[in-house]
C-alpha cells in the first residue's frame, strides 16, 4: 500500500519535472494576438477607428472592445483575414466605410502653403518635409493616406489625389463572366479608326 | 564518296537513336502557320515618327539622354540602361527628337510610358558601328578574325550595349541571363526554336532565310556560358528550318567533333516551346519550383536572340529592329516584316493590307498567349512578335463561362501538372495563400486550361488576376510595415523629446529649490548671528555697524553741503542776485498765499 503510494508520487514527481523542464526549454515563441492583428492592419495611423492608430486598435480588438469592422482602409479584405485569424463571424463594413476607394497619397499645393508646421506636427510616420516659413512637400511613397494632415492647415492647401497607375503597380482586373463582350467592343471602337485611316486617299 | 555516305548514315542513325522525352498535357492545335511561312521577309517603309518605349524589357526602365530637339541617328543610345536588370534602347532610324513623354504602349494594361518620339528625316544615317569580329577583307587590325579570339566579357559586353533581351517574350537582359549562366557553370545551352503558337512565323522564317546568323549567334552565346553541349529544339512542322539549319550546322560539326551542336526535331504539341517544357523533352529534366534552368545547368535563348547577338558582335549594329509576323484572316498579305522598333502598329497593317469589312480582333502576340491591343497606334515593341488580326469567327469568342462541373480537362492538359480548378476556386474566392500552396507562380499561363475548359471559364484570366493581387498584397504589407516603423520611430522621438523636457523642467526646479535653500539658509544664518552673537562676531559687527555710520553721516554731509552750495552760484553779479532774491521772494509770497486759499 504504502509502497505504491510512495512509487506514483515519486513517478509524478519526476514526470512533473520532465515536463516542466521541456516546458522552459522548448517553449515555442508565439507572437501574441495583439502582433498579429497589428501585422494585418494598414498601418495608416488614421484613426478612423476612433482609437490613436492602428496598435491601440488591434490592443483593442484583443481586448474585445472593438468591432473588426472599423477599418475603412482595410476594407472588405481585411476583415476577411481578422475574422479568420480570430475565428469570428465576419463582419460588413460600416454604411459611411463603405465607400470602396482605390488608395491616396496627400499632395500639398505649394503655392498656397504658408509653411506652418502644423500638418508636419500631423503627420504620424513623418512623411511630410519642411521647416517653419518654408514650403511643405510630401514624400509620397512615405505617405499613407490617413488624411490626418487636412484639417490643421490653415489655408487648406492640401489635397488627397490617387495613387498613379504605373507598369509597376497594375493588376489584372477580376474576371467577370462577360469580360470577353467588353473586350471586343473595345477592339471594334480601335478598328474603326484603322478603317477610317485605312480609307483615306 | 564513301566518306560523306558513311557520316550521313552515321547522322541519320544518330537522329534515330536520339531519345526524346515528353512533357505532361499540352494540346493539339491547328497551326495555321503556312498563312505566312512561305513568304519572304519584307521590309517596312520607314514611318513618319517613331514611338520608343524606355522600358522594353524587364527590370528598370532606361534613363532617357536626349533632349527634345536633339538628332539622332540610326543606332545611337537614346537611353542607358539603369541598374544591373535593365537594357539600353537605341534610336531605330535617323532623325529628331520631339517629344519624351508618356504615350500608350502595347501592354494589356492599356497604360502609358515614358517613350522617346522620333521624327524621322529619311536619310535612315547609321552611326558608326562598333564590330567586334571583321571580315577577313576587312583592312581594320584591331577587329578580330574569329570567335575564339574574343573572351567571355568582351562577348557579354558588346550584348549588354547592343540592348539584346530575350526575344522570345520573358524581355530578360540577355546579358545578365549569359553572366549568370556563366558564373552558375551551366553546361547546356538550349535554343528555343519550337515556335509552338498558331499563326506565328517569325522564327521560322528567321531560320529559312538567315541559318548561318542563327548559328553564329548560338556559337557565340555558347562562348559566353562556356557550355560544353548546345542543342537547339525546333518543332517538326517546320521541316524547311529543320533543313536549313543542318545543312549550315554540317560544315561546323564536321570540324568540332568534341562540342556537337545538335538539331532536335520535337513533336508538334502546345506548348512545346514553353521553356520549361522544352527542356524537359531534350534533357528530361525538370526546373525545379520556382527555380530557374541555371539550377538544373541550363541555359535556354531564343533563336531570335542568337540573331540580334550575331548582328551585335559581327556587324555592331544593336537591336533596332526585329520581324513580325502579321497574320490572320483579315491581313490582305499575311507576311513577315522587318520593322524598326518603334514603328506605330498602324503603319505596318496598312503596308500589310487589311480586309476592312473582316476585321474583328487585332491581338499582339498568337491567340493562346497574346492580347487585344489596347490602340493601333502603340508602337512595336523589342516583345512584339505577331500582330494577328482576325476576321469574324476565326477566332471563337468563347460563350459565357458556366458553372465548373469538375471535369477535371484543366488538369489533363496542364503542362505544368498543376491542379487548376483548385487554384481557381481559391482564385476566385481570393484566398491569395492557398492559391499560393497549390503553386500557382510555377503556371506560365499558357492557356491550355481556359482552351479544354468544357464550362468556358476564363481560368487563366483567374491566375492572372490571382498573381497580380498576390504582388500586390505585398507591396501593400511591405509599405504598411514601412509606415510601422516610421510610426513607431515618430512616437520614440516624440517620448524622448518630452522625457528631455520633463527633464529639463526637473532640472530648473532643482535649480530654484537649491537656491531658495541656499538662500534660506543664508537668512538662518544671518538670523542666528544676529541673535546669539560670539564676542568675535560682535566686533566684527560693531565694526561693521560704526562703518555704516560712519558712511551715513558722510553721505548727509556731503548732501548738505551740496544743497547749501550751488554750483552756478559763485560768482553772481549783483544784478543777477538782485533777480534771483526777486524771483525767490515772489515764490514764497505765492505759495503762502495758495496756502491761505487752501
Amino acid at each position: 500500500m504504502l509502497s505504491g503510494i510512495i512509487a506514483l508520487i515519486v513517478l509524478a514527481s519526476f514526470f512533473g519535472m520532465v515536463l516542466g523542464l521541456a516546458a522552459v526549454v522548448f517553449k515555442v515563441e508565439s507572437s501574441p494576438v495583439v502582433e498579429q492583428i497589428d501585422a494585418l492592419l494598414p498601418q495608416t495611423q488614421c484613426g478612423q477607428c476612433s482609437f490613436a492608430g492602428c496598435r491601440p486598435y488591434a490592443e483593442a480588438i484583443a481586448a474585445g472592445e472593438a468591432q473588426i469592422n472599423l477599418c475603412p482602409p482595410g476594407g472588405e479584405n481585411l476583415v476577411q483575414s481578422l475574422a479568420d485569424l480570430l475565428d469570428v463571424e465576419v463582419l460588413p463594413l460600416g454604411e459611411d466605410e463603405a465607400v470602396v476607394q482605390g488608395p491616396i497619397v496627400a499632395v500639398i499645393i505649394e503655392e498656397t502653403c504658408i509653411g506652418c508646421t502644423l500638418c508636419i506636427q500631423a503627420c504620424p510616420v513623418d512623411a511630410i518635409l519642411g521647416a517653419a516659413k518654408q514650403m511643405h512637400t510630401v514624400i509620397e511613397s512615405e505617405c499613407t493616406g490617413c488624411e490626418l494632415c487636412i484639417a490643421p492647415c490653415p489655408v487648406d492647401c492640401i489635397e488627397m489625389i490617387p495613387v498613379k497607375q504605373t507598369l509597376k503597380n497594375w493588376r489584372w482586373p477580376e474576371p467577370q463572366y462577360n469580360a470577353n463582350n467588353r473586350e471586343a467592343e473595345s477592339i471594334f471602337t480601335t478598328i474603326d479608326h484603322v478603317l477610317a485611316e485605312n480609307s483615306r486617299p | 564518296m564513301s566518306q560523306s555516305l558513311s557520316t550521313s548514315v552515321a547522322q541519320k542513325l544518330k537522329e534515330k537513336v536520339r531519345h526524346l522525352w515528353s512533357f505532361p498535357g499540352g494540346i493539339h492545335l491547328s497551326g495555321k502557320k503556312s498563312l505566312s511561312n512561305h513568304q519572304p521577309i519584307t521590309t517596312a517603309q520607314t514611318p513618319k515618327q517613331l514611338i520608343i518605349p524606355l522600358s522594353q524589357h524587364i527590370g528598370q526602365p532606361a534613363d532617357p539622354i536626349v533632349k527634345v530637339g536633339d538628332k539622332v541617328l540610326k543606332g545611337q543610345v537614346i537611353g542607358y540602361a539603369s541598374g544591373s536588370v535593365s537594357a539600353p534602347v537605341h534610336a531605330s532610324c535617323s532623325g529628331t527628337v520631339t517629344a519624351i513623354e508618356e504615350r500608350l504602349i502595347p501592354h494589356p494594361s492599356g497604360l502609358s510610358a515614358l517613350c522617346v518620339v522620333i521624327d524621322t528625316d529619311g536619310y535612315d544615317q547609321w552611326i558608326k558601328c562598333s564590330p567586334l569580329i571583321g571580315d577577313s577583307s576587312d583592312s581594320d587590325d584591331t577587329l578580330y578574325q574569329t570567335i575564339s579570339d574574343l573572351s567571355s566579357h568582351q562577348i557579354s559586353d558588346q550584348i549588354a550595349n547592343a540592348g539584346i533581351v530575350g526575344l522570345g517574350g520573358a524581355l530578360y537582359p540577355a546579358a545578365a541571363k549569359l553572366r549568370t549562366a556563366e558564373r552558375m557553370q551551366t553546361d547546356t545551352l538550349i535554343i528555343n526554336a519550337a515556335e509552338c503558337e498558331p499563326y506565328i512565323t517569325c522564327d521560322d522564317i528567321l531560320i529559312q532565310r538567315r541559318p548561318e546568323e542563327v548559328i553564329l549567334g548560338i556559337l557565340l552565346m555558347k562562348k559566353v556560358v562556356g557550355a560544353k553541349k548546345c542543342l537547339i529544339g525546333i518543332e517538326d512542322n517546320k521541316p524547311e528550318a529543320y533543313k536549313a539549319l543542318l545543312n549550315s550546322l554540317r560544315g561546323y560539326n564536321n570540324t568540332h567533333t568534341e562540342a556537337q551542336i545538335e538539331v532536335i526535331q520535337v513533336p508538334t504539341r502546345y506548348p512545346a516551346g514553353g521553356e520549361k517544357q522544352l527542356i524537359q523533352m531534350l534533357t528530361g529534366r525538370e526546373v525545379p519550383t520556382q527555380g530557374l534552368p541555371m539550377n538544373i545547368g541550363i541555359i535556354c535563348h531564343n533563336v531570335t536572340t542568337a540573331v540580334a547577338v550575331y548582328h551585335a558582335v559581327y556587324r555592331g549594329e544593336p537591336l533596332i529592329s526585329r520581324i513580325v509576323t502579321i497574320t490572320g484572316g483579315a491581313v490582305k498579305q499575311p507576311q513577315n516584316m522587318e520593322v524598326p522598333l518603334g514603328t506605330p502598329i498602324r503603319d505596318i497593317l496598312n503596308q500589310a493590307g487589311l480586309n476592312k469589312d473582316k476585321v474583328e480582333k487585332i491581338i499582339m502576340g498568337g491567340p493562346m498567349m497574346g492580347f487585344a491591343l489596347p490602340s493601333i497606334d502603340t508602337p512595336v515593341t523589342k516583345a512584339t512578335n505577331c500582330i494577328l488580326v482576325s476576321e469574324k469567327g476565326e477566332l471563337a469568342t468563347p460563350p459565357p463561362a458556366m458553372p465548373c462541373i469538375r471535369c477535371a480537362r484543366c488538369s489533363d492538359v496542364c503542362p505544368m501538372s498543376l491542379l487548376p480548378q483548385q487554384m481557381y476556386w481559391y482564385a476566385k474566392a481570393r484566398d491569395l495563400e492557398k492559391v499560393q500552396d497549390y503553386n500557382i507562380f510555377d503556371c506560365i499561363e499558357c492557356g491550355c486550361c481556359s482552351y479544354a475548359c468544357p464550362s468556358n471559364i476564363p481560368l487563366v484570366q483567374y491566375y492572372r488576376y490571382a498573381k497580380t493581387e498576390i504582388w500586390d498584397d505585398e507591396r501593400e504589407r511591405n509599405k504598411s510595415n514601412i509606415a510601422r516603423d516610421r510610426h513607431e520611430f515618430r512616437k520614440e522621438r516624440l517620448e524622448k523629446a518630452k522625457a528631455a523636457k520633463a527633464e529639463a523642467a526637473r532640472l530648473r526646479k532643482e535649480k530654484l529649490a537649491k537656491k531658495k535653500a541656499l538662500d534660506a539658509e543664508k537668512a538662518k544664518q544671518e538670523k542666528e548671528k544676529s541673535s546669539t552673537p560670539s564676542d568675535e562676531t560682535k566686533a566684527v559687527a560693531s565694526s561693521s555697524a560704526d562703518l555704516i555710520q560712519e558712511a551715513i553721516a558722510r553721505s548727509k554731509a556731503k548732501k548738505a553741503q551740496q544743497q547749501s552750495q550751488k554750483k552756478n552760484t559763485d560768482n553772481l553779479t549783483e544784478a543777477q542776485q538782485k533777480k534771483i532774491d526777486e524771483i525767490n521772494e515772489r515764490r514764497r509770497n505765492r505759495s503762502s498765499s495758495e496756502k491761505t486759499e487752501e
